[in-house]
């Protein structure tokens, strides 16, 4: 097949030892960044591609998608260890992966996380190895309104199973739009919400939300217990890797839904967290063990990186195919890819196989030795958590606030990560859920946007979200998501009134 | 509606030919770049560049830093350089948005909070269609607009009451017509929105199209420019950017460019400026830099000094009239 | 969870802090309602306005305000389960008020500064580590913190005076 001789002439191309160090170097790199809460991989991209001018480009896209895959990885460490989403689309991982912490099972949680993240990965490359030049002009059927049923899938599949007071949810999820929606209107360019603050014009950004509610919110309700709250019982275990990886084979229809779930994601492109969401709430409403969502359950960790990940690495195909970035990162290659004198598009495939081939191999290459470096150290990270709380409590609020300021360079946002730490604590205590928030501060603006577009595209005319298959077969399983638990209860007593009837 | 001087493309050499020797101040840390505008956009693009020429060649001791402050439509980073006065290590790239964001919002800056240090270059914007439609030449694409009566057509454009929707606007008025304006987050989104044909032009910078028009899925009515683009080698099988019609030719009687410049806080010593103007003289000296250029068909012209500062008040006033004509200035309150 | 049992005067009622926070969402939705409807929060002839959904967005977030505050307040003199006691409450802002003191810090005099005060303050006093201990724990984050930002990765963080003698 011509896409194995191309993908073999990738590898003779990524495999010299410079490049092997600079992959590496941009996965361990990679890793940093993706811990440290704030300096997202879009950042962590932008930083270091200047460094890269002096490099062949292939070199240079070799060390700067390992950064990528890196943050990748290392996005779940700190979500796990500390209820601190190190990435964005960690957030998900940490509904079940901090409870999993707590109880003594980080181990098993950073395995799973990680083990699924390069699954995702390796499921994604396939694809893209094989399938890249038949799902490349899939991008192009999305239009505003395609998008928006997207987001609505997101959602729908996401609070569709929602538990407790449902007015605390809608609360919870409403604040979280509303927060989304200061700042300046990207339709009308009007300002909202800011009141004459000008601090306020750029918003609440997501990150700064969640470093607080999660992170500092999660300090406080410890702090509760006392000082002598020590650790969570970790012990450090080599054999943890083997053992996690003994559970995560019956895991298997969650991992292939997630690989959908995020590689469809990346390809329209959607972006990495969003995928993250829908896997999980798709997996809780899915599984057998849907009802203990959220309290450890490593399936839960499995799906929102598999999907991550999946999302994270497809979200490069419409970048080199198309030119448009698949998420925040992809943007700063592609400026990345011109700078370097290549346009991406079409004909990139034609133009430069060195450099498209090597980058597909050194995406194989990239994850495994992501994987490798990141296992290595599960032992390690997991008896970061034997460090006595006195000393890691200052440490975590340290980390949180350098990670609030780099967000967007503000002094503000850390005042605001306080603020935000108080209400997580509160709310956490008053059982107002805080993922919808999350949820829909993520994603309010952008469905916002493309709502209206598609509302100035038509008119006003709301038959745009059936106008076609596409939009109309996504808005109407965002629908059937919505209602799924109406439904298989009334498919549950359906049933049982067909059983009980002829009887 | 003259906004820019047309200048030959060589004006870059001689510049650098020209640059004189080091200035006596130099800058002891290293020099915050802002940038008006997120990651991976032309702004962030031209301004991570420098960084790596600049680091590349040694052409400062101390290294370039960028950083995005992107908030309000660039109005974080215009009052971050606003807010501080005097500093002799934060120099900032700017957009259209330098004129825009404060009319349309009426958040307190302008340029004139600032100190002008040079214009880098001028950034395009040209007239895109599907190349499977049948719209050959802007008149006959304008017609057909015309002909189906206003709200039928969709132009895609970047953002709310900036250029795009200021051209847009424009064209609008010389034509007697409206088209339904849809605006979306980046230009690569709106390039791609238009091949995938959810709306039916763009007024797309070239390097945001240039990939979809090589590989036959758009074309290229005009430039918005006052005079052609003088880059005359193949950038499709048939054209080069040469090979572009300007929208006055066609007919459109309209002419935008982008300042892609740098300005400074208020409030420091000429030595500092022109240290900072010698710095770009340089970048723009290189090769790595004639190659960008050429790949984004940008319109090189270079200005510092007073110059600069004229083209940039005139700039102002330029866009406060066209943006008083769309009704897009901020209410007063 | 909060103990059940605990004395009601040393601490406060879950249902009081409930009607306080009701209060509070209630306002909040107040003003993002306010200022959308100032905005324009109509469907124009081309879709909505810039105010539409953050109207209603502030419209619902009142409504759940003003239920909870209804749910809350039916249960006001049954329901006795604590938020939090006294002493609780103590150790929360054991961390909360030199966290605040902290992020002072860092607009005063710098970030590096003063994650190298509150560590070593906090370990030594709240944690009763040595003096020595404490400070070379405080030293080694804020100094890595340093290297890997300022250095390293050039991403320029809130610094003060002592930096600036040392010409950064």
């Amino acid at each position: 097949m011509e896409e194995i001789n191309a993908l073999f002439h990738g590898f003779t191309v990524a495999l010299t030892p410079f490049n092997l160090m600079l992959m590496f170097v941009g996965i361990i790199l990679g890793v940093i960044i993706g811990v440290l809460p704030g300096l997202g991989g879009a950042n962590g991209v932008a930083i270091l591609l200047p460094l890269t001018f002096s490099m062949p480009p292939t070199s240079a896209i070799i060390m700067l998608s390992c950064i990528y895959w890196g943050a990748l990885f290392g996005g779940a460490i700190t979500s796990i260890l500390f209820n601190i989403p190190g990435e964005p689309w960690s957030v998900a991982t940490t509904f079940d992966g901090y409870p999993m912490a707590q109880q003594g099972r980080a181990g098993e949680a950073l395995t799973g996380a990680f083990t699924s993240s390069f699954v995702g990965a390796l499921v994604a490359v396939l694809m893209f190895t094989f399938l890249a030049p038949l799902i490349a002009n899939f991008a192009l059927q999305f239009g505003p309104p395609e998008f928006f049923a997207v987001y609505l899938l997101t959602f729908c599949s996401f609070v569709g199973t929602g538990k407790g007071n449902p007015f605390k949810i809608v609360a919870s999820m409403m604040l979280g739009f509303a927060m989304a929606a200061v700042g300046i209107d990207i339709v009308t360019g009007q300002l909202r919400l800011t009141f004459g603050f000008t601090e306020l014009l750029s918003g609440f950004h997501f990150l700064v939300a969640v470093i607080g509610l999660f992170g500092i919110g999660e300090i406080l309700l410890s702090m509760e217990e006392g000082l002598s709250f020590s650790g969570h019982g970790a012990r450090i275990n080599p054999t943890i890797v083997l053992q996690t990886w003994a559970k995560l084979p019956r895991y298997w229809a969650t991992s292939i839904r997630s690989c959908l779930i995020g590689c469809w994601m990346g390809i329209i492109p959607g972006g990495a967290t969003p995928a993250s969401f829908m896997s999980y709430g798709v997996a809780r409403q899915m599984s057998r063990e849907g009802a203990k969502f959220g309290t450890g359950q490593l399936e839960g960790v499995v799906a929102p990186e598999t999907a991550a990940h999946a999302a994270g690495t497809s979200a490069l195909l419409p970048m080199i195919t198309l030119g448009i970035p698949g998420s925040p990162t992809a943007a700063v290659l592609l400026g990345g890819l011109m700078i370097w004198g290549l346009q991406p598009g079409p004909l990139l495939f034609v133009e430069q196989k060195d450099f498209v081939w090597g980058l597909i191999a050194s995406m194989y290459l990239g994850n495994i030795a992501g994987l490798i470096v990141v296992l290595t150290m599960v032992p390690l990270f997991a008896a970061i958590l034997r460090v006595p709380f006195p000393i890691i409590a200052p440490v975590i609020v340290v980390i949180c606030a350098i990670g609030a300021y780099t967000v967007k360079n503000n002094m503000l946002d850390v005042w605001m990560m306080v603020v935000f730490g108080v209400v997580g604590y509160a709310f956490r205590k008053l059982d107002y859920p805080l993922a919808p928030m999350v949820l829909a501060l993520v994603l309010g603006d952008s469905a916002e946007s493309s709502f209206r577009q598609s509302m100035l595209i038509a008119q006003g005319d709301l038959r745009v979200f059936f106008s076609n298959w596409l939009v109309g077969s996504l808005t109407g399983l965002a629908l059937v998501a919505l209602f799924w638990p109406l439904l298989s209860a009334g498919i549950t007593r359906l049933r049982a009134a067909l059983a009980a009837g002829p009887g | 509606m003259r906004i820019q001087r047309s200048v030959i493309a060589s004006a870059a050499l001689l510049a650098v030919a020209l640059a004189g020797p080091a200035a006596a101040w130099e800058p002891t840390k290293s020099v915050e770049f802002i940038i008006p505008a997120g990651t991976g956009g032309g702004a962030d693009q031209m301004a991570r560049f420098t960084q790596g020429v600049v680091a590349k060649h040694n052409l400062m001791k101390q290294s370039v830093v960028p950083i995005n402050k992107s908030g309000g439509a660039g109005a974080e980073g215009f009052l971050d350089v606003k807010a501080s006065k005097g500093d002799n290590h934060k120099i900032i790239i700017t957009l259209s948005n330098l004129f825009t964001t404060p009319l349309a919002t009426g958040v307190p800056f302008n340029w004139k909070d600032l100190t002008p240090v040079a214009m880098l270059a001028l950034d395009n914007f040209v007239l895109w269609v599907p190349a499977d439609t049948p719209f050959m030449s802007p008149k006959d694409y304008l017609e057909a607009v015309k002909k189906a009566g206003p709200n039928k057509f969709k132009m895609g454009g970047t953002g709310s009451k900036q250029e795009d929707q200021i051209i847009t606007v424009a064209i609008e008025k010389a034509y007697g017509t409206k088209f339904i304006y849809v605006p979306f987050k980046g230009g690569g989104e709106v390039a791609t929105q238009l091949v995938g044909k959810h709306v039916d032009s763009t007024v797309n910078n070239p390097i945001e199209a240039v990939a979809h028009w090589r590989s036959g899925k758009l074309r290229a009515l005009c430039v918005f420019d006052g005079n052609r683009m003088p880059y005359k080698d193949k950038v499709t099988a048939t054209m080069a950017w040469n090979d572009i019609p300007t929208c006055k030719e066609g007919g459109i009687p309209m002419e935008y460019t982008m300042l892609r410049g740098i300005f400074m806080p208020s409030g420091v010593s000429p030595d500092v400026v022109t240290f900072y103007v010698d710095l770009f003289k340089k970048v723009r000296g290189t090769a790595e830099w004639t190659k960008l250029m050429q790949d984004g068909a940008f319109n090189q012209t270079f200005m510092s000094g007073k110059e600069y500062v004229d083209w940039v008040a005139r700039a102002e006033n330029i866009h406060r009239e066209l943006m008083r004509d769309a009704g897009f200035l901020a209410v007063k309150k | 969870m909060a103990d059940n049992h605990g004395s009601a005067r040393a601490s406060a009622r879950t249902v009081v802090i409930d009607l306080v926070v009701a209060v509070l969402v209630f306002a909040l939705g107040a003003i993002v309602g306010y200022d959308s409807y100032r905005l324009g929060a109509s469907w124009g002839s081309d879709g909505p306005q810039a105010g539409y959904f953050p109207f209603y967005i502030g419209l619902l977030i009142c409504i759940c305000g003003a239920v909870v505050f209804v749910q809350s307040f039916v249960r006001l003199g049954t329901d006795r389960k604590v938020f939090v006691t006294a002493g609780q409450f103590k150790q929360v802002l054991v961390i909360l008020l030199p966290s605040a003191v902290y992020v002072f810090g860092v607009w005063l005099i710098g970030i590096y500064v003063s994650s190298l005060l509150f560590i070593t303050l906090f370990m030594s006093f709240a944690g009763h580590y040595g003096w020595l201990r404490s400070a070379a724990v405080g030293l080694a984050v804020s100094l890595s913190a340093f290297v890997m930002f300022e250095l390293w990765f050039k991403i320029p963080l809130p610094k003060g005076p002592v930096e600036r003698l040392l010409g950064f």
